[in-house]
């Protein structure tokens, strides 16, 4: 198939129509409308559901109802929308049903503006609601790792029957790149557990409730186990110049993304920089990562928060090299050059300590 | 210490009133380095801004992969009316170009760091048969001056992805950005 | 002894129900709602086509009574979730169960525009003026000077408004095809409580939009009276500020409740 030049908003809409999303509910939010609006026609054309929520509270519950049914379900959102899907996402992670959420995420905290942000990465990694969870997250830096990670998203969903978030921002959802959108996917049979009427078997019941401690002790296991499995199995990063780094940078998304050119300028300038992208950023992959701080005399972190994925990056490396932080916040976007600057001046710092 | 933006890329902006054809023209160039292998990014300003005010979009174009898609100071600016004007004359990079839909905008610039190009796009579109054509005149004056792409690769990008509802304007759309190309090469 | 085969049985627990036993206080009127939605699930023949979303409150564990596919709404949420699954699968049967903090409280938004969209959805609504499950606080639907733990001097109208009268408020809108008040205070009305119910699932089967019957209910335990007293209550107070009537039949809807 042939390369397009497509919106992030709007490839991730068509690659979940690819990927056998049958249903959408959604709530206008900038800066992820396009991805409603663009849904608002294609899905109905296929014979599928849309349909535009009077909020994202009810959004999110029309989601849970319908991945009660068995079917690939989606809805996206933004910074504040997603704020206000939380114990939604949570009654899902608690009843073991997949759907797939696109956080595009904006500059926060409060009504905050609609510029780019990662200020929602402890939202989205740390448990997207009340309890003991984590939900699968992916941040794509391109829009073709968008479309492939919707994919993904909905893969991983149905595997693990869980919930899972395509955490981005405005700087992915709205820009053009040429990508390839990925092929039809067939229809998945109906699940045993969903609830489609109880014709010729017991009853199927969905719940979160578990009132015994016991009992809900052993379900909180349940789910320890399987994040057990996710993160022995689906940590994923991208690495460029990292066989002979001394420095090591590492940025999620767009940050990564503009770290990545920083990290080009470093090395025509002679400078062995490497950069470290987290694809997934729960489960964070902190193993290669571990691995890697053992060869290299410093981490940066970029961010366009405060310091978010700077803690898991504490927690992968341990101690093994010193980590710093540069971060912009509140939708302003990081330039290359002052990632640069930065980075000169670690690995002078580096050098001197030599 | 490298200049690290060399010739590998090219950083456009374009802007002007909603309804001049701004976010398109962006696109357009964009399509058009798609088409001819570059790597390319386009991002739009998006939000309260782009209601009723000034647009504006930037196409980069680059042999190597893109990091930021944002340009504080790009290569080339091409701006449709007034406030385009003021708010992108003095974020042109050195070295870079300026060009001016001068049929809309009374003012000029005296930067000499800058190429600046005066074209009344407006005027010249409006011969051609449509006012709404002046994004492309200036963005066939823009390639002639500063050609990270070949013209003819926006010509082919016109006739690829103009959109169906708009292929009656296809012949208008490439004798402007000729109109425009001539423009420049009538003053070199 | 009387041979078997004479023996007719003329009382039995519906199919749509479950043998287990509910956590519901006793005298509440829960048990007789239960049972109507069952017999008349049952007498439709739509046990084995039906999904039902129960609340939160003291009917959080509906999904458990009914012998039905079932699941478990956030606080409010039913009906949204009710959308959800009544749009992926539009030929079952979907059913909420909401009391009044659950449905004229926290849900207000999703009821209203559940109804409004003309959502297929039937919703059996439980009023009984008063929050069960927590322990007997205020609700919307808490009458004037009702003394609850959260008004303890009773309900001051001034400090927190009248009544919210939901069936008349989503009679309003055109999605609604369906909808009505009835009673659980006496036998007469249990009757025409079930026929109600039978109405409004049958609205929803033939696709005529958005179907909700409403039951004054009562709450002994936190109403603080005995089981019989508390019928007698209703029927004194409750009755004139929440009237029993039919608030919207569409003239679809007319055909079926004749």
């Amino acid at each position: 198939m042939a390369k397009e030049l497509l919106k992030g908003n709007v490839a991730i809409a068509e690659a979940s129509v690819r990927a056998g999303c049958r249903a959408y509910f959604g709530y206008p939010i900038t800066p992820q409308t396009e991805l409603l609006e663009y849904l608002s026609s294609r899905m109905i054309a296929l014979g599928r559901v849309f349909l535009q929520a009077e909020s994202e509270v009810a959004a999110i519950n029309m989601v849970y109802g319908a991945a009660c049914t068995g079917a690939r379900v989606m809805t996206s959102s933004s910074s504040p929308g997603f704020s206000l899907m939380q114990e939604g996402l949570s009654y899902i992670a608690a009843s073991d049903l997949p759907c797939v959420v696109v956080d595009v995420m904006r500059g926060g905290p409060g009504l905050g503006n609609i510029l780019p942000s990662q200020g929602d990465y402890f939202q989205v990694t740390r448990s997207a609601g009340h309890g003991d969870y984590h939900p699968i997250v992916l941040a794509p830096a391109t829009v073709q790792e968008a479309i492939d990670m919707t994919v993904l998203a909905f893969d991983l969903a149905d595997h693990y029957r869980h919930l899972v978030i395509l955490a981005l921002d405005g700087l992915i959802g709205q820009m053009m790149e040429p990508a390839e959108l990925p092929e039809w996917q067939a229809d998945l049979p109906t699940p045993d557990w969903a609830v489609t009427g109880a014709a010729n078997r017991a009853p199927n019941r969905i719940t979160s409730m578990h009132l015994r401690a016991d009992e809900s002790e052993a379900y909180n296991q349940h789910i320890q186990r399987r994040l057990e499995r996710i993160r022995a199995a689906e940590q994923r990063s991208i690495e460029m110049y990292t066989d002979d780094a001394e420095l090591l940078v590492i940025g999620f998304g767009s940050a990564g993304r503009i770290a990545a050119s920083a990290v080009e300028m470093a090395r025509e300038d002679g400078l062995n920089v490497g950069l470290f992208r987290p694809q997934t950023l729960y489960p964070f992959p902190s193993e290669r990562l571990a691995e890697l701080a053992e060869q290299v005399g410093a981490c940066l972190v970029v961010e366009m928060n405060a310091g978010q994925m700077l803690d898991d990056v504490r927690l992968a490396v341990n101690g093994r090299a010193p980590v710093e932080f540069f971060g912009r916040m509140g939708g302003a976007i990081p330039l290359p050059e002052e990632i640069l600057d930065t980075i000169e001046m670690l690995c002078w710092s580096l050098h001197v300590v030599e | 210490m490298n200049n690290h933006n060399g010739n590998d890329r090219t950083e456009f902006v374009f802007s002007g009133f909603g309804g001049q054809g701004v976010m398109f023209v962006g696109q357009l160039l964009a399509y058009a380095a798609m088409d001819a292998g570059f790597n390319v990014t386009w991002i739009p300003s998006y939000g309260p801004e782009m209601r009723g005010g000034t647009a504006h979009c930037t196409t980069i174009v680059s042999r190597k992969p893109i990091g930021s898609p944002m340009s504080p100071r790009p290569h080339v600016a091409v701006v449709l009316n007034l406030p385009s004007f003021t708010r992108y004359e003095p974020l042109v990079r050195e070295e870079g170009l300026l060009v001016v839909n001068s049929a809309l905008v009374s003012l000029t610039s005296h930067r000499q760091d800058i190429q600046t190009l005066d074209i009344p796009a407006t005027t010249i579109a409006e011969n051609l048969g449509s006012v709404r054509a002046a994004n492309m005149v200036l963005l066939g004056a823009a390639l002639t001056a500063k050609p990270a792409l070949p013209l003819a690769a926006a010509h082919s990008a016109l006739e690829a992805h103009l959109p169906p509802q708009h292929r009656s304007l296809l012949a208008l759309n490439h004798a402007a950005l000729d109109a425009g190309a001539a423009v420049v090469l009538e003053r070199l | 002894m009387i041979p078997a085969a004479e023996l007719e049985r003329v009382y039995e627990r519906p199919e749509s129900l479950t043998a287990l036993h509910t956590n519901y206080c006793p005298g509440c009127t829960h048990g007789v709602a239960h049972r109507l939605l069952a017999e008349a699930l049952d007498e439709l023949d739509l046990r084995e086509q039906t999904i039902l979303v129960a609340p939160v409150g003291c009917a959080v564990f509906a999904y458990e009574y009914f012998n039905l596919d079932g699941c478990e709404a956030a606080h409010g949420r039913a009906p949204a979730m009710a959308t959800g699954i009544k749009r992926l699968l539009p030929d079952r049967t979907v059913l909420t169960y909401q009391g009044d903090g659950d449905l004229a409280s926290i849900g207000i938004a999703e009821i209203i525009h559940a109804a409004a969209r003309g959502e297929a959805i039937t919703t059996i609504f439980v009023n009984n003026a008063i929050y069960g499950m927590t322990g007997g606080q205020m609700a919307p639907t808490s009458l004037p000077n009702q003394r609850t733990t959260s008004s303890p001097s009773g309900r001051d109208v001034a400090l927190t408004g009248q009544p919210l009268r939901v069936s008349e408020m989503l009679a309003t809108l055109p999605g609604a095809a369906y909808v009505v008040r009835r009673s659980l205070h006496d036998p007469a009305n249990i009757r025409k409580a079930k026929k109600a119910i039978l109405t409004a699932i049958q609205v929803q089967q033939r696709g005529l939009g958005f179907s909700m019957v409403e039951l004054l209910s009562t709450c002994p335990t936190n109403w603080g009276m005995t089981p019989a007293d508390a019928l007698t209550w209703v029927k004194d107070h409750m009755l004139s500020i929440y009237p029993l009537g039919d608030y919207k039949v569409s003239d679809a809807a007319r055909e079926l409740s004749a």
